[in-house]
């Protein structure tokens, strides 16, 4: 009887203890990226994100030490229904661990709480909504990269105090459009400033002329362009067919990607003030990097903010992996040990994960050089400014993240 | 009272793209008795062929006014060849049933070759600047866009309407045995007329490639609205689609004003409207 | 609109028959679909659609009319139904009741100016009136636009049936498509479905014996309407939201798709096609737009030789009526 109960107790310990070993030891991961990889986001996310993606793997060095990741990619279509789609089927079909970029405010904020549903992971830096930390924050997301905080209070406050007081907005109809101009707006008129009034717009309208003239109409000084990509590219390429900016206002573009102003090119796009949080030009590590996304990538285009962010959070994504022996295929517990580890990558420098899940680092305001200041193709940028990390995102007290709240 | 101004140019400047789109689908119906719902995807390849003309072939836009109506019309005289023409005896709805799967072929393959967001076509020279009107700042090609439409629709109208080969086409859509034995080859009619509507198809688009960018979805959206157009003006009656369209862009424009929400929907409440009281449109022929 | 079927309704006892053994074999392979493997959410994306296109078959197939507008009923039914579950709090139950409500009064108000025209003026109607619907839906606060209403909550059916537990939600929409179902197969096989028939095939003889026709297209696009709306009611379970995607044009060409190749006024037509295209959006996702080339040669084969569809041939060959 002894020895039954005792090979039973044995029995117990030795199966918990190789259950223990099992997950220590699971080092296989699968990354899912999703994002927009034909529409009017591809250029800013899309395929070079999963270049990104694959970037990180390789360079963690992670295979080396035993590890087995796979990278699938998706394409939302810029549709939150066929993004949580996506992203059920992947969790409950392929696997997936974590998904990253999402660019579109929209589909990220669905697939974020699909994401929580499931206890998978969220890593995204295409879309900009400060909301994903706030009002709909959860303990699975991290948002990298930037916000509409950021962008807000970067480009936003520096127009308004050099003399830019009166907006009027063009907005795009959906998630990110209404973040953006709810967040411009408040640092406007904390800085001063008046709103003059706003337009809505749908998203991947082709012609803007109907907007642009009400935008004219308004007299106001600035015209922010609430919208992203190929929205943002058309309506500053139409506002110099209306002479709005020769007839006295100024194009507030809120958010801006390098391939925007490749598209644009330096002619139409010179003298243009934005917001941004990495730029390949910055610094060694930078243009390392940049040199080598570059040659892979199939267009030959320089990485933006978006692409940047996939690499970072997919670097201290392996590191969390790294730090707990395993993967879990537990997301909410990778994301906890993903927010005690302070962040350091090549393309970002040094920083921390707040509690509700935003990426702290510098951000910096930048102006599109004229052709004549361009020593070549992509060199656009020239340094205005830079936000310290502090004044770039959502100070924790204000924050409105439920799970904050003690 | 400047800003109505302006948007009822803005409005005429759409009215025009309407016209000209609409013009081509009645032909189409007027003669085929065919829906063709395929029309949004010609006007796209129009556009595309403006584009590729000029990027590969460095051909500018004054040539491609001519040759992209005339390569995207022989491809529709092609489309029609070999599977419209089957259709001719039966229902209506097949016809439009083909060219709705014909759509969504024709856009299908250039999305997954060009993406969805745009390519850039850029003004001719020519045609850059503005003129500062007083109420506001017109861009040169914008006027011309309306100017052109407009010359084009009344030599189509008078084409079709004035001329003996218009006489011709007409009658071999009324009574295709009649004009037969006469020793007209009426199947090579209705090509041809397949071939204009498209050409006119095709011409819009190549109108449109500067202004808006060139994407493989833009017909899709549109056509919609054409539809409505044709119906409103009278579906197969030529002078009432080009009425129709200016007017139903001046009256889109009005609304964008006085009342912004209801400017994407004025187009279809009108049609309903007109569907109810005079099913076979304002001056259309009562079928 | 005359379509090439061979007689559709069954009127000889072997006719009969052989609905009732295709009914059985369609339902016990339903029936074991959470112990096959088939991932239970792609099957109960099927059936939402598998009844909608039955319900638009029901319209062209039985009645003749073409309605190039029927993403309307889904899109209506859905929004309602998310709305009251998510902000109203209601139960499932009374969630699906109010969605189908509200697509069977958007039949009523649609149908009276509808119906007054018929063949290609019927289409065009439906087609205006739907994209009415979605530039209205598009800017009504309630939907949320381009964003949609997300994260709706499954909660208990009747207070017991736990829809967050896929088995339980899969019976639960396989018993709905199934009543779904029985009420078209009954509404065809009734008196009431014989004289839709004889109008589609001669208004003008079933006039002449005194029908008023109009009321039955009136009822019979009703009744499309709301079983429509009811597929729509149920696919909120499942997909969890409700979006722009679901009244957009190109869903109600979809719609009409999935019973062009299933088989115009055939019964199983529709079930198979929308399992077939359905089938084909998930397995070729990879493939990005090729997806749409493939929808669209189907559409075009179809069309020229292929008109009465896999069912359809699949009847016309044996000489039964499916």
């Amino acid at each position: 009887m002894n020895n039954k109960i005792a090979a039973l107790l044995l029995g117990t310990a030795v199966a918990l203890a190789a259950g223990n070993l099992a997950v220590a030891q699971d080092k296989t991961v699968k990354i899912g990226s999703l994002s927009d990889q034909s529409g009017l986001y591809a250029d800013l996310g899309g395929p070079g994100s999963t270049l990104a993606a694959q970037m990180a793997v390789e360079d963690s060095g992670m295979t080396a030490r035993g590890w087995k990741i796979d990278i699938i990619s998706g394409d939302h279509l810029n549709k939150p229904d066929v993004g949580v789609n996506i992203a059920r089927q992947w969790f409950d079909v392929d696997k997936v661990d974590v998904i990253v970029d999402i660019p579109n405010s929209g589909v990220a904020l669905a697939v974020s709480n699909m994401v929580r549903e499931k206890n998978g992971i969220l890593l995204d830096s295409g879309a900009g909504s400060s909301d994903l930390t706030n009002a709909q924050c959860t303990p699975n997301t991290i948002h990298w990269a930037y916000d509409t905080y950021t962008l807000a209070h970067g480009t936003g406050t520096s127009l308004a105090k050099a003399g830019g007081d009166s907006w009027f907005f063009l907005t795009a109809d959906y998630a990110f459009g209404a973040a953006i101009e709810r967040d411009t707006t408040a640092a406007v008129k904390a800085a001063g400033g008046k709103i003059l009034g706003g337009v809505k717009h749908p998203i991947g309208t082709s012609d803007f002329s109907s907007f642009l003239l009400q935008a004219q109409a308004s007299k106001a000084k600035i015209i922010g362009l609430a919208n992203a990509g190929a929205d943002t590219t058309n309506a500053i390429k139409q506002a110099a067919e209306f002479g709005i900016v020769a007839g006295g206002q100024k194009l507030a573009a809120l958010l801006l990607f390098i391939t925007d102003v490749h598209a644009l090119g330096l002619n139409t796009a010179q003298g243009l003030n934005f917001t941004e949080t990495f730029y390949w030009d910055l610094n060694d590590q930078s243009r390392a990097f940049a040199k080598r996304f570059q040659e892979r990538m199939k267009n030959h285009s320089m990485p933006t903010m978006v692409h940047a962010g996939v690499y970072a959070s997919l670097l201290h994504y392996f590191k969390a992996l790294e730090a707990l022996g395993g993967n879990p295929h537990d997301g909410a517990r990778v994301v906890a040990k993903m927010k005690e580890l302070p962040t350091d990558d090549p393309l970002f420098g040094k920083g921390s994960i707040e509690p509700n899940g935003r990426t702290i680092h510098p951000a910096y305001l930048f102006e599109v050089k004229k052709p004549s200041e361009s020593k070549g193709p992509w060199d656009y940028y020239k340094l205005v400014a830079t936000l310290p990390a502090d004044e770039a995102f959502t100070p924790l007290d204000k924050s409105t993240c439920p799970l904050l709240k003690k | 009272m400047q800003a109505l101004y302006a948007q009822l140019l803005v409005g005429l400047i759409n009215g025009s793209f309407y016209a000209l789109l609409s013009l081509g689908l009645a032909v189409i119906f007027g003669m085929l008795n065919i829906i063709n719902f395929a029309h949004g995807a010609l006007y796209m390849m129009g556009a595309f062929c403006a584009y590729f003309l000029l990027n590969v072939a460095n051909i500018g836009y004054w040539p491609a006014l001519i040759l992209a109506p005339v390569a995207v019309g022989i491809f529709g005289m092609i489309l029609e060849r070999t599977m419209l023409q089957w259709l001719s005896g039966l229902d209506h709805l097949y016809g439009l049933l083909l060219t709705f799967g014909l759509a969504l072929i024709i856009q299908g393959v250039f999305q997954n070759y060009f993406g969805s967001s745009g390519l850039p076509y850029s003004i001719p020279d020519q045609l850059k600047g503005g003129i500062n009107l007083g109420f506001m700042y017109l861009p040169v090609y914008r006027g011309w866009v309306v100017i052109f439409s407009l010359v084009v629709c009344l030599l189509t109208w008078y084409l079709i309407e004035r001329t003996r080969l218009g006489a011709y086409l007409r009658a071999a859509t009324e009574n295709p045995t009649l004009v037969r034995a006469f020793g007209i080859n009426v199947p090579r009619m209705i090509t041809l007329t397949y071939g204009l509507g498209v050409g006119l198809a095709a011409l819009a688009g190549v109108l449109s490639a500067p202004i808006n960018q060139v994407r493989p979805l833009m017909g899709a959206d549109l056509i919609i609205v054409v539809f409505a157009v044709v119906v409103i003006g009278g579906m197969g009656s030529i002078m009432g689609s080009i009425i129709t369209g200016f007017a139903l862009g001046v009256i889109e424009g009005m609304t964008k004003y006085f009342y912004p929400e209801a400017s994407n929907t004025v187009v279809f409440v009108l049609m309903v409207l007109v569907l109810l009281v005079k099913p076979s449109g304002l001056t259309g022929r009562a079928t | 609109m005359t379509v090439t079927t061979d007689d559709t309704l069954p009127t000889t006892p072997r006719a009969i028959r052989d609905e009732m053994i295709a009914f059985g074999v369609m339902t016990a392979l339903l029936l074991i679909v959470p112990w096959s493997g088939v991932y239970p959410f792609f099957v109960m994306q099927a059936l939402c659609f598998a009844l909608l296109a039955c319900a638009f078959n029901l319209l062209i197939g039985y009645g003749g009319l073409l309605s190039f507008g029927h993403a309307m009923f889904l899109g209506t039914a859905g929004y309602v139904a998310a709305h009251a579950l998510k902000v109203w709090g209601v139960t499932p139950e009374l969630g699906i009741l109010i969605g189908t409500a509200a697509a069977a009064g958007l039949g009523v108000i649609t149908g009276l100016v509808a119906i007054r025209r018929q063949g290609i003026y019927f289409a065009m109607i439906t087609l205006a009136l739907s994209q009415l619907l979605y530039f209205i839906y598009l800017q009504t606060p309630f939907t949320h636009g381009e964003d949609g209403i997300q994260g709706i909550p499954q909660g208990h059916l009747f207070g017991i049936f736990n829809l967050e537990n896929p088995t339980v939600l899969y019976y639960v929409i396989l018993a709905g498509f199934l009543l779904g179902f029985l009420l078209i197969f009954r509404t065809i096989n009734s008196p009431f479905g014989e004289v839709l028939k004889s109008i589609r095939e001669n208004e003008q003889r079933a006039i002449s014996l005194g029908y008023k026709t109009d009321q039955y297209k009136l009822l019979a696009y009703i009744l499309s309407g709301t079983l429509a709306g009811f597929a729509g009611a149920l696919k909120v379970f499942v997909a969890q939201n409700a979006s722009l995607t679901d009244v957009h044009w190109s869903m109600s060409g979809e719609i009409v798709l999935m019973t062009l190749v299933g088989g115009l006024g055939t019964i199983f037509g529709p079930v198979v096609g929308a399992f077939v295209i359905i089938a084909m959006q998930q397995y070729l996702a990879g493939f990005g737009q090729w997806v749409t080339v493939i929808q669209g040669v189907i559409f075009v084969v179809c069309v020229l030789t292929f008109r009465r569809g896999v069912i359809g041939e699949i009847a016309h060959f044996f000489r039964r009526s499916l």
